[in-house]
């Protein structure tokens, strides 16, 4: 029986039907229990909550979507590749500022003892010389302060990648299924732009030794 | 009154160069009586054993602050009275009144030249 099959509520109007009609019903009885359905329905999902669900729904199309495009941006990478790169880069730059300083300081300090020991307008212009290089050496503070800044700001960027990555976590790792060649970069000829990436770390350079001995392999 | 030129000049920097600079800027200037220190709390540790005449410090290191070790020397009896020039990349407003309000008897940006700081120590200890 149709009844048997149907909300409580809606039972005793059908059973009434089938028992008054049996299993011929008229359309204007059909259509007496629909709006008695309709009305019962209104009292549970009004058509405000109808419209929040469908705006719900939509939002969370929006959402999938948005983590799909920024998962194909690969924030992973940004992490893993780009900003251990660049904190590399901005270790040597310090490695370096830190070292060569000392090498003119020594040398115009000893141009300086010489010069305190001679007399006349010989001794004094290459003492004001000295001068100048010494106040010229200042900047270096200001760049070793500049390039600390710089790292602070690279930590908080991959502090907040840390947490887009853990976010989005299942998400990239679905793109990374599906984009394999992101992870393994295909063997392809260098182009001119692939050949710009200097200066080299320490560690990556060839020394001159080493660029002689491989030109003179094509010999 | 002359200037002592024979007196004690601290220099408080965390920059080994920069030491050197002001170390040599001031042999140029004739004192030649110049201690180092490399951050506040060392500097104070050499103040309270032997005061100076002149402190010239940096302001941004670590673990003391320059700002801190001006609070602390201020706030101290016995070096309250030391000059203290602050010389500094920190040149934004609130930097030079919190310094003002420290008792900075006058201050630096860096860089500087040898000129900018001969003519600060001339209105901290007086013509040399």
């Amino acid at each position: 029986m149709l009844a048997d099959r149907v909300d409580a509520a809606l039972r005793q109007p059908l059973e009434e039907l089938e028992s008054k009609h049996g299993d011929t019903v008229r359309t204007a009885d059909i259509a007496e229990v629909v709006e008695s359905m309709m009305a019962t329905l209104k009292d549970d999902v009004s058509g405000a909550d109808v419209a929040i669900c469908a705006e719900l729904e939509s939002l969370a199309r929006y959402i999938q979507q948005a983590k799909i495009e920024i998962a194909y941006r690969r924030p992973d990478q940004v992490k893993e590749q780009y900003l251990p790169a660049a904190a590399v880069q901005l270790d040597a730059i310090v490695e370096a500022t830190a070292e060569v300083p000392h090498t003119i300081m020594d040398a115009t300090e000893t141009i300086e003892s010489v010069m305190e020991n001679s007399d006349g307008e010989n001794s004094r212009k290459p003492m004001d010389a000295t001068t100048r290089i010494y106040e010229a050496r200042g900047f270096q503070d200001i760049t070793g302060q500049r390039i600390t800044k710089v790292v602070k700001t690279l930590q908080e960027i991959e502090e907040r990648i840390d947490a887009l990555v853990a976010a989005f976590g299942s998400e990239i790792e679905k793109v990374k299924a599906e984009r394999p060649e992101t992870e393994a970069k295909e063997e392809k000829k260098d182009s001119d732009e692939d050949l710009i990436h200097g200066p080299q770390l320490a560690e990556d350079a060839k020394s001159q030794a080493e660029v002689d001995a491989l030109l003179a392999g094509f010999d | 009154m002359a200037v002592d030129m024979n007196m004690s000049i601290l220099v408080v920097d965390d920059y080994k160069t920069m030491l050197r600079i002001l170390r040599n800027l001031l042999r140029r200037l004739n004192f030649s009586n110049i201690a180092e220190a490399s951050d506040g709390a060392a500097a104070l540790q050499k103040l309270r054993k032997s005061p100076c005449g002149l402190i010239i410090s940096d302001w941004n290191m670590e673990p003391m602050t320059g700002i801190q070790l001006l609070r602390e020397v201020r706030g101290d009896a016995k070096l309250k009275s030391i000059p203290f020039i602050m010389i500094t990349a920190e040149s934004k407003s609130e930097n030079i009144i919190a310094a003002k309000e420290a008792g900075v008897s006058n201050y630096i940006v860096k860089p500087f030249n040898a000129e900018t700081l001969k003519s600060k120590m001339v209105s901290v200890i007086g013509d040399f």
